[in-house]
Order: C-alpha cells, then structure tokens, then sequence
C-alpha cells in the first residue's frame, strides 16, 4: 500500500500524536539528569523536583510584600489584557470588515488605509503608545489590538467580498435592503470566518501581550519570566512557558468547539 | 396577450465592445421564452438587463410600462446554476428569507404568529417543488438537483413577475434534469408564471419554452469582431404549446397535448 493511503485510526492518531510530546518530555529530563549528575548546583535544566519547589512557593505561598498569590495574579492580568484586546479587536474587526467587505465605497475610502495599518510593525509603535496611553493597561491593550486587528478586519472583510456574487443578487430579488444583506446574509456567514480570525490571532496576540508585560509591568505572566530571568531562573520560565501554552491550547480548542456547535452549517462536508 | 416586458433598441457596450445591439422584443405574459445562443453571443448580459444588474448603454426597457430600475428588486425572482440558495440557513429558512424581508425591515426576522404564518407559506412552497420532508436539511446535505428545487421555491415565494432562470439545470445529471423539466413546466402552468430561461440545451429550450429567441451577431466584421453585437435572430414562437397551455387552464378534458 501507498504511504499517502495508509491511514491512522482514531485512537491510533491520538497515541501518535502524544509520542513526539511524551519524547521531548523524556529527552529534557535525561539530559537533566546527566547535566545534574555532573554539577549538582546546574541552573540551566532544572529537575521536576527543583521546578515544582519553586512554583509551590508562587502558587500557593502568598507573597511577603504584596500579599497575592503571584502566580495566579500573574495569570489574572495577563488573561484580563488578553481578554480584552481580543474582544474589542473581535468587535471592531467584525463591524468594519461587514461594512468594508459590502459597500463598495467604504472599501474604495478605508480599503488603503487598514492596509498601510496593517503593514506596520506594531512593536515600532510601542513607543508611542507607552508616551500616548502611558505604562498602564491601556498601553499594553491598545498593543494587542494594534497588532491583530488590521489583519482580522482585512481577513473579514476579504471574506465578505467573496461571498458568490449570485448569493447576493439573489438576496436582493427577495427584497433584501443594504442593513437586511449585511445582517442575514453577510453576517451569519462571516461568524464561523470571524472565529478562525481569533484563533489564528491568538498566537501574535500573545507575542504583543509578553512584549508588552516585559517592557513594563509590574504583574503578569510575561512580566515574571521576564523578571526571573535575571536570576537565572528556568524553575520557573519553563512551568510558565508550560502554563502559557496549556492556555493558549484550551482557548483555541474553546474557540473550534464554539465555531462547530455555533455554526454547523459551515462544517458540514 | 399584452407585452408585459418590452425593450426598445437596447445596445449593451462595454467600452468599444459591442455585446448586444438592437434589441427590440416585447414578452407576453404567462410566455415561457427559452434564450439560446453560441457563447460569448450576450445571453447572459441579456439576462443581467432583465434582471437589473446592468443597464442598457442605449435604448429602453419597460416592465409593465414602468422603466425598469437599474438594480435587481422583489418584481424579478431568478435562479442561478451554482451558489443562489444561502448555505447558513436550512431549507425552510431560506424560503421564509423572503418573506421575512419584506415584513420585518429592521431585524430581517418574524416573530409570533407572523412568523407562523410566514412558516406555513414556506412549507407550502417547498411542498410545491417536492421538498416538503425536507425543511430542516441544509443545503450543504442537499444534492444539486434538490438545492436548484430549492432556490426556485426560495424565488416563487415572492410570487414575482418575471422569472429568470440562468442554466438552471446545467449542472444536473441527465435523470435529474427530466425531472426538474416536469417540475418547472408544471409550476409555470399551474402559478401562471412568466419565465425567460437561458440554456445550453437546445432539446431543453424547445422542451419547455412558449418561445424560443436566438442570440448571435447578424454581422461580422472581421478586422474588428468586437465592434458588432449580438441581437435575436431567431424568434420562434411554438404556438401549439402555447394552445395546449391554455387550453390546460380552461380544462379541457379532450386535450391531450
């Protein structure tokens, strides 16, 4: 049989899949374990044990000058940043990428300038937001939304321009007005696009997020490993690195649940 | 019979490239014109003239001696080969879309007992083009022919004057396409209908229409092709249907045709 036919069972691509993750588990710890068998002291490839005593004392020791759990306020703010940039890019990316994937003079006006937005390197305008919003929230918000929504309004709006142009015609012979097209024939099917947007999102979402909390911050998930690292510190980069990723899996995995349940027509094969 | 539709002396260009040229025909209502024609000869521009999506360069076209407006409305339902029932809506919704439209312009939507009854027209009409069991199945499940029963129950709800059918079985097996000729020849008899239908198929046009138009160019020049247009050179008109068909709403049980 051809290698291109032979396909995997369910539960075999499941035990497939786990492999190469459970082997780059087992390659750290024996190469942590010879570097340990050398120099009992290494800082570089931190035990299991040596990692879970110093999250032990972040998770659930509250910290002497503050009083907060460090690890959980960490996780609090850099969820809350998060939050919101996606939502208010969502939002925003949703109702001008509708209005500029519909209406021809829209795109005409609005069209260049989201692309000469979206071409610049969001990180060069970190400066200005840092002088403009200051070094609070806002700053690190502004960052996220700045950086994924001109590709997310350029994607929707991409999308709603090529919606088949017979489904269009055919809308407005069954009387459909501009406000009626945009809300029940571009809208529902911009939905499932608009999640694939967020998904493919979150991943520079993060990127601007960690930019942002390692410049300057006082909590937050990037700013601790950011701050740790002057110590040396993989006890902790590494389970935090670890806790981002277990994030950023469980959002896009909630964000493919919602799209499937929310909008089986546009899954159905 | 009246000219429900006529145009006058229409030309399309587009630049220096003449599509159509000359154009003067006027369609009777309850007519069922097939248009047929080499490609690139304007059948489809024809059909966009009708339709509104276009406007003439030149000339008139009237719809009950009304001007026609340039864009399409509720007056013209059509029906294209691909792509014209909406893939988020199930059968019955799609139907109800129309009728939603026109009483709810702000949400699009229909509630309480308008939407009862808008829901009991829906079903009507699907059960009118054979889809009655199949309101809930949305047109991804759906095989081509059932998604073209579709969009025609989706266009007929409207109830509107003309309509317009772009090789709307083309892409349909042979079997099916039979079977959807019996449909549209018994919808069209049975809702007084007025259809302009565009198609490949001659076997088709001559099976269905009351009339059949052929579009070409009457000229050809060949140093500059583009330069003369298509027009109708050909108007058969297949009388003997058009008795039989009305002859078959005064019943006359003798009439076997």
């Amino acid at each position: 049989m051809r290698l291109v036919n032979i396909r995997p069972t369910r539960r075999s691509a499941v035990l497939l899949g786990l492999a190469p993750l459970l082997l780059l588990v087992f390659a750290y710890l024996i190469a942590s374990a010879s570097r340990h068998a050398i120099n009992p002291a290494d800082k570089i490839l931190p035990t299991p044990v040596a990692m879970v005593a110093a999250m032990h004392s972040l998770v659930a020791v509250p910290d002497p000058l503050s009083g907060t759990l460090l690890f959980w306020a960490d996780t609090a703010a850099s969820l809350s940043r998060l939050g919101l940039g996606l939502g208010i890019s969502t939002l925003s990316a949703l109702l001008v990428g509708l209005v500029l994937g519909l209406v021809p003079g829209v795109r005409a006006t609005f069209g260049p300038l989201v692309t000469t937005i979206a071409v610049i390197p969001p990180i060069a305008l970190l400066p200005i937001l840092f002088i403009v919003f200051g070094l609070g929230e806002a700053a690190k918000v502004a960052l996220i939304v700045i950086g994924i929504l001109p590709f997310m309004i350029r994607d929707i709006a991409a999308h709603v321009e090529a919606l088949p142009a017979e489904q269009m015609v055919k809308a407005q012979t069954l009387g459909a007005s501009s406000w009626q097209l945009a809300l029940r024939v571009a809208l529902p099917q911009a939905m499932p696009r608009l999640i694939q947007a967020v998904r493919l999102s979150l991943g520079p979402a993060w990127v601007f997020l960690i930019s942002a909390e390692a410049i300057a911050s006082d909590v937050g998930l990037g700013y601790r490993i950011f701050l740790v690292r002057r110590y040396l510190s993989m006890e902790i980069i590494l389970p935090y690195v670890a806790w981002i990723t277990l994030l950023a899996i469980l959002m896009d995995w909630a964000l493919k649940q919602l799209s499937t349940r929310g909008f089986p027509w546009a899954h159905a094969k | 019979m009246s000219a429900m539709l006529s145009l006058r002396n229409v030309w399309v260009e587009y630049g220096d490239k003449v599509v159509l040229e000359r154009v003067d025909l006027d369609i009777a209502e309850r007519s069922f014109v097939s248009i047929i024609g080499p490609s690139g000869a304007g059948k489809s521009t024809f059909l966009r003239l009708l339709l509104g999506q276009e406007a003439p360069t030149r000339g008139r076209i009237l719809l009950d001696g009304q001007p026609l407006l340039p864009e399409c409305g509720p007056d013209r339902g059509v029906v294209f080969q691909r792509y014209s029932v909406f893939p988020h809506l199930d059968a019955r919704h799609n139907v109800l879309f129309g009728l939603e439209c026109a009483l709810a312009p702000l949400t699009g939507r229909l509630f309480g007992a308008a939407r009862r009854r808008a829901m009991a027209e829906a079903d009507a009409m699907l059960a009118a083009v054979g889809l009655g069991v199949n309101g809930h199945v949305y047109p991804a499940q759906m095989s081509g022919g059932m998604q073209q029963r579709l969009a025609i129950a989706q266009a007929l709800v409207k109830k509107p004057r003309l309509l317009l059918l772009d090789e709307p079985f083309g892409a349909l097996d042979p079997g099916i396409r039979a079977d959807m000729h019996v449909l549209i020849g018994r919808l069209w008899r049975e809702q007084a209908l007025t259809i302009a239908m565009v198609t490949h198929d001659i076997g088709e046009a001559f099976a269905l229409g009351t009339r059949v138009l052929t579009l070409d160019k009457r000229r050809h020049d060949p140093h500059a092709p583009h330069r003369f247009g298509a027009t109708a050179v050909y108007d058969i008109a297949l009388d003997r249907k058009l008795a039989a068909s009305a002859a078959s709403i005064t019943i006359d049980e003798n009439d076997n045709n």
